[in-house]
């Protein structure tokens, strides 16, 4: 594969026992993709995911990072190489403010959050990035709120911007508008139009609407295979992906 | 946006500068308390040390529950190996320096820490208490059968520890002990709230609430952890130095799963994760059980336990918990 792809999947592979969850996906991004991964329920995608971040171990296959090969990398070790995720439901620290979310997602990021002594506070350039960020996402207000006292699309809005925070050059957002009311995606969706031009974005989704208005390319996983690889005009006429969300009401007659 | 020109006025903003003057305001408490201590109960100097030692091992027990939500049942093994290595170095090799002595106990803390926490974190949860009960036990044991340098059940006798910096004679009152184990404490807690504020201490608290996004941040959970835990075991070793140097002798009380246990109970009575809730614990706990047992010495402990249920029923967060909790509102209520 050509040295301009930031992230690839090659061949992978994962059964559980009997049960093949993910079979031969490959796929390929380059700098400032926006591909959207969507599928009906149990179609594989949270494996996917998970063999993506290394929290699973495919049985076969590669992964890689900038031409670099991290099928055997630790889940830790593939954010140092610029593979970040966002979660499907908040995963937040309720009890701290989204500034120090920023800060400690900056720190880890230049690698200073083991430091003992002095305050967050003091790094400088620090409170800079951290107003732009906010500020970016429209967060300012509630910068010194307890993180449980904010309203859940917020919290949609600020694990995003801790994504945003870590620098990464694949971003794997897991559904970042689940749960939010209809009302307030259109932040969410702003807030990724506002996501780095040169960043590599693999949104799983849901919600058409915001796949249909984000994405430029719109990958289908069906039964743990990819069924679809094209735009998005396409993916709406394709016959496997009617059958794969609509079912076989158009087969009946082979079943019987 | 409305709540724009609401919010900012509800919560004032958190400085670096603010910090340090609340934690100067701490101080400043805790130094007056020690002397009101010191001229109040004269001849209960003992006894207040005695607080001050196991505050010492509150304290670190708060670093690794309350602020790394790890939960063990087994902390006393550091406590305990910090003493019995103060104790051994003054009896068996003749090291009676007392701040050398200290340095010696938060040493070997430092090891019994990174032993047990890298036993304790392979489980979570329920696991993990289980696993810590077993290592209090294991540690117990060990310092019962190796009775040729502990003295096994009889306790290590004959710590001797000579003057601090050659002038201040640990004298029959306690006074210099008392003294000495005050100008620890302020140490220690200073460092210590310079720790919880720096970056690592916020890794730890994000640790505590959700391991998943730490990793997924790119942090290591269990090196992180470790880290606290042997940093943890060196406060508790200091106050097991504390008690070898103050009562000079060492028992195996000072590695008990009670000890464990009552040391869990002082940081829930005062509540987790402050460093403050830990001190009020340990006072509230070690004073009602001084003053209970006297006045009643066959049910002091039924007194003891209707005290934490009731505590822990209307006060979940601890006493220094709860009562921030309220403050402000009544503070409102008020003006």
């Amino acid at each position: 594969m050509s040295a301009d792809f930031v992230f690839e999947v090659d061949n992978l592979e994962k059964n559980f026992g009997g049960l093949a969850v993910t079979r031969n996906v490959t796929l390929a991004m380059r700098p400032g993709d926006r591909v959207a991964l969507i599928g009906p329920n149990g179609a594989g995608k949270t494996t996917f995911v998970n063999l993506v971040t290394g929290h699973l171990k495919p049985d076969s296959g590669k992964v890689r990072l900038g031409g670099n090969d991290v099928t055997h990398f630790k889940p830790t070790q593939r954010v140092h190489h610029g593979l970040v995720r966002s979660f499907q439901v908040t995963r937040l620290f309720l009890d701290m403010t989204p500034e120090e979310h920023i800060a400690l997602a900056i720190l880890q990021r230049s690698g200073k959050s083991g430091r003992m002594a002095g305050n967050y506070i003091s790094h400088p350039g620090m409170l800079f990035e951290v107003d732009e960020l906010l500020s970016t996402l429209g967060l300012t207000a509630m910068r010194h709120m307890k993180v449980r006292e904010i309203a859940y699309g917020q919290q949609r809005l600020l694990e995003i911007a801790l994504a945003m925070a870590l620098r990464p050059k694949v971003l794997l957002l897991d559904e970042p508008a689940a749960g939010v009311p209809q009302s307030d995606t259109g932040r969410i969706e702003e807030a990724l139009s506002k996501l780095p031009g040169d960043l590599a974005v693999l949104m799983i989704e849901h919600d058409m609407d915001l796949v249909f208005r984000f994405a430029k390319r719109v990958i289908v996983l069906a039964a743990g295979e990819i069924i679809f690889d094209g735009s998005p005009t396409d993916v709406t006429r394709d016959p496997r992906v009617r059958e794969a969300y609509l079912g076989s009401y158009g087969h009946d007659r082979n079943v019987a | 946006m409305t709540a724009v020109n609401e919010i900012p006025l509800a919560t004032s903003a958190p400085t670096g500068h603010g910090h340090l003057k609340r934690d100067l305001i701490g101080l400043a408490i805790i130094s007056l308390f020690a002397v009101l201590g010191y001229l109040v109960f004269p001849n209960n100097l003992a006894l207040l040390t005695r607080i001050i030692a196991i505050l010492l091992l509150v304290l670190s027990l708060d670093l690794v529950t309350g602020y790394c939500g790890v939960a063990t049942l087994g902390h006393a093994a550091l406590f305990g190996s910090g003493a019995y290595a103060a104790g051994i170095a003054a009896v068996h090799f003749g090291i009676t320096e007392p701040i050398t002595m200290v340095v010696i106990g938060a040493a070997a803390g430092a090891v019994a820490g990174l032993l047990s926490g890298a036993i304790i974190l392979r489980g979570h949860g329920l696991s993990q208490l289980v696993l810590s009960i077993a290592i209090i036990h294991l540690f117990h044991e060990a310092a019962n059968k190796a009775s040729t340098y502990t003295g096994g059940s009889d306790g290590l006798s004959g710590i001797a520890p000579d003057a601090v910096f050659g002038l201040f004679q640990f004298d029959l009152w306690g006074r210099t002990a008392y003294i000495f184990g005050i100008v620890l404490l302020l140490v220690v807690f200073m460092l210590l709230r310079q720790l919880v504020q720096s970056p690592f201490g916020m890794l730890c608290r994000g640790i505590k609430e959700d391991p998943v996004r730490i990793s997924a941040m790119g942090a290591s959970v269990r090196g992180t952890l470790l880290k606290m835990y042997t940093i943890s075991g060196a406060v508790a070793g200091v106050g097991g130095a504390l008690t070898a140097i103050s009562t000079q002798v060492v028992g195996l009380d000072s590695l008990s799963f009670t000890m464990s246990a009552e040391a869990l109970v002082m940081l829930v009575l005062g509540g987790t994760g402050s460093l403050y809730g830990a001190f009020i614990g340990t006072f509230v706990f070690m004073f009602f059980e001084d003053f209970v047992s006297a006045a009643n010495p066959f049910h002091w402990l039924t007194l003891v336990g209707a005290l934490l249920i009731a505590v822990v029923l209307c006060a979940p967060r601890g006493i220094y918990g709860t009562v921030v909790e309220r403050l402000p509102s009544l503070w409102r209520r008020r003006s």
